[in-house]
Parts: structure tokens; sequence; C-alpha cells
């Protein structure tokens, strides 16, 4: 309640504060630098979107602040080049629709004169809101969006630090390989369920492409509207298309939906690997026991901090500010104002020219992110970070544990799934 | 495939019946007083949230909460209408659709506000698993709220056919003047049927709660559907809305089964304006 009632504040606050009349120009770009961050913080995807907003916050106390961590920014106050200038967040609620990603990101440059921007979580918005910032040539980080038509539109101010679909498609496959082989495991047939947006029908699309590469056969391809009240005749066609794996793309709401249906009607295939909404912070209190086995795309988890000492460090502060664990969304969140604060900071000024150049001149080290990566470093024409990979996660009692790729893995990946009734 | 079949037909009905009691309290306030409630939904949510905490903090079954969220969304919806929409009544037709718009954005976000946008679930709720018959897996909690349901909705029809006060709200519902002129407090009458229909939504929050996830937005696609349930029924008809109810909860289900699940509320609203066009007083209007 607390939080909620500081968030209208910050955005009343923040809007007052950007009216040109009040400050000069000048003097406010010496002592803060404005970034717009777009977030769904009310509507269907508002848990999700408060998620991700902690992930920001955290990255600019960290860019802000004077930290002793092995991340750009952290161990001097705000900006060294720009004379320790500090990092101030506007932001907008985007209510999860794409028609406010656009107002909104409008808003945040003409009116707000935010320097940057980052966000949206929602492919469909985020396609939307960039696509507003580039005709106002203003520059756009996005680490939570994950289509992979965002950097196939030769956009010169949006760059993308996380893995898209087509990776994480392509991942979904290659386990599934690595399972038949390692595992001595059979499958042939898949099922692809998602929803009916931008995000859920481009990871239908990869997912066709990389079946027939991969040599599986599509039993189901059905698409659905991530808002649905009831998911009964989806479950049905499942049902009767009965597939080794399942492979479902969605957002939270319909994560739970499908998780409680798919219990009540007995569909039981060998496996589900799945994206998104299984990972929201909001999805195994909801389900509990229900959600075990369950594989899902993933970019973080907190055991890797075995093999990564800075995840355990950053999920220290990150538990000390907001009394709970990193989840994947914050982690993939904190990421974008870190990479626009670097570039903004190496190109010593807050010229959308100068950001820009300095952005594509990214070259951030493994070790200094917060995943599995080699860094990040963005690929010159499409300005998707090449560096970006994923993994798998399996939920093992109630907890998300890293089970591929099976050299990274932190546990054995429990396949086939067992029955309902044995899933405590 | 005929199993798929059969199972799809009993998923049909289960959903039809919930839907029908959510849009019942929304067609008794259309018919009475002609405004149409956009807080409904919200209401639904207000329901969920009653039956969630009786459980989560005193250990209260969802199914014992059923007459407790009845009185609480009675009382709610007494209150506004008093407080709230009977001012605007005598006022344009604009400002009686703004007003419960109004109502609704505030009961969503002072439930954002006080319980944060997280989704609930009821763990462990005395109605819980499947019944397996032939080839038909039954939800227990679904078949109670069905059954629920059409308790509910006869009680309703027969309070308001039996009793003198259901007599003299079917009475306002058919033309205001002369009830009034009868000698019917048509004032009371109005606070009276804006009450029932909360309570009634009240009453399928209830049973939702049983297996549906809960949190401050739940009520909007309800909300949407419930409308187009009312106006396909024929606005302010009872029987109409109970019939339209199953039908949706038939369109929508055998819809996304036969054809492409993408497009089942497609259906649905396409449905809903054939109906209208060739009908325009819905199914059971006048």
């Amino acid at each position: 309640m607390g939080k909620m009632k500081r968030r209208e504040f910050l955005i009343a606050g923040a809007s007052l504060a950007a009216s040109p009349l009040l400050v000069s120009p000048l003097l406010a770009q010496q002592r803060t630098i404005k970034i717009g961050a777009l977030y769904p913080l009310t509507g269907n995807l508002a848990s999700t979107g408060l998620d991700c907003k902690r992930g920001v916050e955290m990255a600019v106390d960290i860019i802000n602040g004077k930290y002793d961590l092995d991340v750009p920014l952290a161990k001097t106050e705000g900006l060294p080049n720009l004379g320790g200038a500090k990092i101030e967040v506007v932001w907008a609620d985007t209510k999860g629709e794409p028609k406010n990603g656009q107002a909104e990101a409008e808003r945040l440059v003409t009116q707000d004169k935010v320097v940057g921007a980052i966000g949206a979580y929602q492919s469909a918005v985020t396609k939307t809101a960039s696509q507003a910032t580039e005709r106002l040539k203003v520059p756009y980080v996005c680490s939570d969006s994950s289509s992979p038509t965002l950097t196939e539109r030769d956009f010169k101010y949006f760059f993308r630090v996380s893995p898209h679909d087509g990776t994480f498609a392509h991942d979904q496959f290659a386990f599934l390989k690595d399972l038949e082989k390692a595992k001595k495991q059979k499958v042939e047939t898949v099922a692809l369920l998602y929803e009916n947006t931008e995000f859920g029908s481009n990871v239908g699309k990869e997912e066709q492409k990389y079946a027939k590469e991969y040599g599986y056969k599509v039993v189901a391809d059905i698409s659905y509207a991530a808002n649905a009240t009831d998911v009964t005749s989806e479950v049905g066609r499942l049902i009767k298309a009965n597939p080794d794996v399942l492979m479902h793309a969605s957002y939270i709401t319909d994560a739970i939906l499908f998780t409680k249906s798919f219990k009540e009607m007995g569909f039981n295939p060998k496996g589900m690997i799945t994206m998104a909404g299984y990972l929201e912070p909001g999805y195994l209190p909801a389900v509990k026991a229900d959600g075990n086995a369950v594989i899902i795309r993933s970019t973080f988890a907190l055991d890797l901090a075995k093999t990564k000492p800075l995840v355990a460090k950053v999920n220290e502060l990150y538990k000390k500010k907001f009394g709970i664990d990193m989840s994947e969304n914050a982690a993939r969140s904190f990421t974008a104002p870190l990479v626009l604060a670097d570039a903004i900071n190496r190109a010593k000024s807050t010229d959308a020219e100068a950001i820009v150049k300095a952005l594509s001149e990214t070259n951030i080290s493994g070790n200094q992110v917060l995943y599995p990566w080699k860094g990040v470093k963005f690929d010159p024409k499409s300005q998707q970070n090449i560096y970006a990979t994923g993994t798998l996660v399996q939920i093992q009692d109630q907890q998300y544990v890293t089970v591929w790729p099976f050299e990274a893995a932190a546990k054995e990946v429990i396949w086939p799934f067992p029955a309902w009734k044995s899933r405590k | 495939m005929a199993d798929q079949l059969l199972q799809q037909i009993v998923n049909s009905l289960l959903i039809g019946s919930v839907y029908s009691l959510v849009a019942i309290g929304l067609t008794l306030i259309w018919g009475v007083m002609n405004i149409i409630n956009f807080a409904h939904g919200d209401f639904l949510m207000i329901g969920m949230f009653i039956s969630f905490w009786l459980y989560t903090l005193y250990g209260l079954d969802p199914l014992l909460s059923i007459p407790i969220c009845a009185v609480g969304l009675f009382l709610l919806g007494m209150l506004i209408y008093r407080f709230i929409v009977s001012k605007v009544m005598t006022g344009p037709g604009l400002a009686q659709v703004v007003v419960t718009f109004g109502v609704s954005i505030f009961l969503a976000n002072l439930a954002v506000m006080l319980w944060t946008p997280d989704f609930r679930l009821i763990e462990k709720p005395l109605l819980s698993g499947t019944w397996t018959l032939g080839a038909v897996q039954l939800s227990v909690p679904k078949f109670v709220a069905s059954v629920g349901s059409v308790m509910v909705s006869a009680t309703l029809v027969l309070f308001l056919r039996k009793t003198r006060t259901g007599k003299a709200i079917l009475a306002v519902e058919m033309n205001r003047e002369s009830a009034l002129l009868m000698g019917i407090n048509t004032e009371r009458i109005n606070a009276l049927s804006f009450a029932i229909g909360s309570a009634l939504v009240g009453i399928a929050g209830a049973f939702l709660s049983m297996y549906y996830y809960i949190y401050p937005q739940v009520g909007g696609l309800f909300g949407l559907i419930s409308f187009c349930i009312v106006a396909l029924g024929g606005f302010g008809s009872i029987e109409g809305a109970f019939i339209a109810g199953i039908l949706i909860g038939f369109v929508q289900t055998l819809g996304g089964y036969f054809f492409d699940p993408a497009y089942k509320y497609a259906i649905v609203f396409m449905v809903y304006l054939i109906t209208v066009w060739i009908r325009p007083q819905g199914l059971l209007g006048w």
C-alpha cells in the first residue's frame, strides 16, 4: 500500500518537475538526467509491471550510489563523465496496452524531455512505444521484450539487450534433442499453444520453423486470447491432439488458468516447455505444487549464484530494499538502465546521436551482467545483443532451478513429468 | 473425439450457468432503473475478495461465505445507490453512464491499493478435485457453482413472481409511472433492486472464488460478457439473461473447440451482434 502511494506521488511529482518553465534546462542537465520507463503499472499485468519496476529501481540505486560491485557505474556516484549527474526515472503507465505505449512514449519525450527510454515488457507495447521514440529520435534500450520482430525493423535508436524468442524457441528444440541424446528419451510430437498478440504469435512462428528444422511433428497449433475467462476448449483440443510435449507462450493470468485446467481435465504430456507467464512472481504463489515440473525459458535464476558471485551480491541488495528475492523479470529489467546509463556516460553528453554512437560501441563483459552470457555487444545492423542466450529452468519443489544447458544445470531435469496425482 | 465433445458440452454448461448468475444481477438493475451498472464486474471482484479474505484470515470456506458475500454486496449496493446513483437518476443520461463508470474505476484502483495487484487463489477449498464420470472430467467446485447459480436464479424468479415486494419490482420494471400511481414506493424499489442485483453478483463471486484466481481487474471480461448476455437475453429479462448466459457458454466453448480458440470471443460478440440486428429487443425482451 505504501509503495502504491509513493508511486502515484512520484508520477505526479515527476510531471510537475518536468515543466520546462520551472527548471532551467542547463541546470537540470548537470544535476539529473531523465530517462523514461514504460511499464504496465496498472491493469492485468500490474503485478508484472511492479516487478520490472523494482529491477529498474535497483539498477538506478546502483548507478546513483556507491557500491562495491563489478557492474558499470557502481563504484562511482552518478555518471562520472557528466560531473556525477544522477539518473532520474520518469515512470509511465502503459496499462498493458499498445496505444498507451505510444502515447506515453510521446509524452515522456515531448513533455518530460527524457534523453532515453526503457521498458515496456510486452512486445506489442514496446513495438508502438519504440516507434514513437524512433520518430522523435530518442534512444530506446529494451531488456524485457522478446519478440524477434522488434530488432528486425532497421531502427536507428532501438537496442535490445535480452535474447529474443527466436533464440528461445531454438533453445527449446535444442533441449529436446539433448534430452533424447543424453537421457534416452523419445520425443516425436509437439503441440504449440500461444497467446495471440505480438509476443505469442511470433513465438508460434519461430517454433514452427525450428520444429521443421529439428524434425519434430507439430500436432496442434493453437492461439488464444490471453485475457480469456475459460480455456477448457483449448485444453480439449490439446487432449485430442495428444502431443509428447507442449510448448506454451503465455502471460500470467492465462498461465494460471491453463495450469488449473490441465490438472482438472487431466492433460498430462511427457513434458511442458513454457515462456514468460510461468516465471512471473505471481504464478507459483497462485498454483503452488501444481506448478511443479514445468520447464520455462529464462535468462536468470538465483542458483546462477553458484557460478556467478555477482548474482548473490545484487540479490542481497535487492532483498534488503524490497524484502523479496529477485525474479527473472526484475533481473531482466535491471540491465536496460545500466546499459543506457553506461552509454550516456561514455557519450559524455545527453545528445541523442552521441548516445546512439556510444550504445553501438557498448562492450560490457560477461562478469558484469547477471546472466550466463559473454556480455553485451550490439549487432551493428539489428542492434540486438549478440551475446544474449537463454537457459531453461524447471520448477522443482516450488523453486526455479536451472536444468539446461546440462553443463550449467543446478539439478537434474525431471522427465517425463509425473502424473498430476503425484505432483506434490 | 466423441468423448471430448461431451466434455466440451459439460464445460459449456458449467461456465454458462455462472455467466447467467453474473448477468441476472445486471439485467435486474437495468430493468428497474434503465441504468447500466458499469461497476458490475468490480462488484464481482469485491465478492471474490470478501470470500478470499474470510478464508485467509478466518479459515472460513468459500461455501460458507456465500451468505456473507450476499449480505456484504447487498449493503454495498444499497450504499452506492443511496449516495451516488440516486443523485443522478434525474440528471442527464450521460451522467448516469459516467457515474457507475467512475465507481468501477474507483473500486478497481482501491483494490489495487488495499490488496496489491497480485493474484490469489483459495488454496484448499472444501470442494476441490474432479469426478470422473465415464469419459467426462467434472470439476467439483465448478459443478457446485453451476448448480448453485441455477438455484439462486430460480429463487430470484420465485421471489419476483410470488412475493409482494417482488411483484412491486416487476411492476416498476414494466411501468414506473403506473407503479407510482398504484402507491408503490419506487425510490425504495430502486434501492432494493440495486442491492439485490449487487447481492447476486456477490454470490457469483463467492462461487467463482472456489476455483478462479482473484485480482483487482478480474471483473473486466466478466463484466463485458455480462453486458453482452443482458442485451442478448433482452434488457431487463431475467429468464432471457439466464438462457443467454448458457447460450454464450456454449458459443464460447464449442466455438473455441471447433473453430479457432483465438476467435472465441469474436464469435461470442458476433452472435450478439447478429441477434440484436435481427431482434433488437433481445431473445425475451419486449
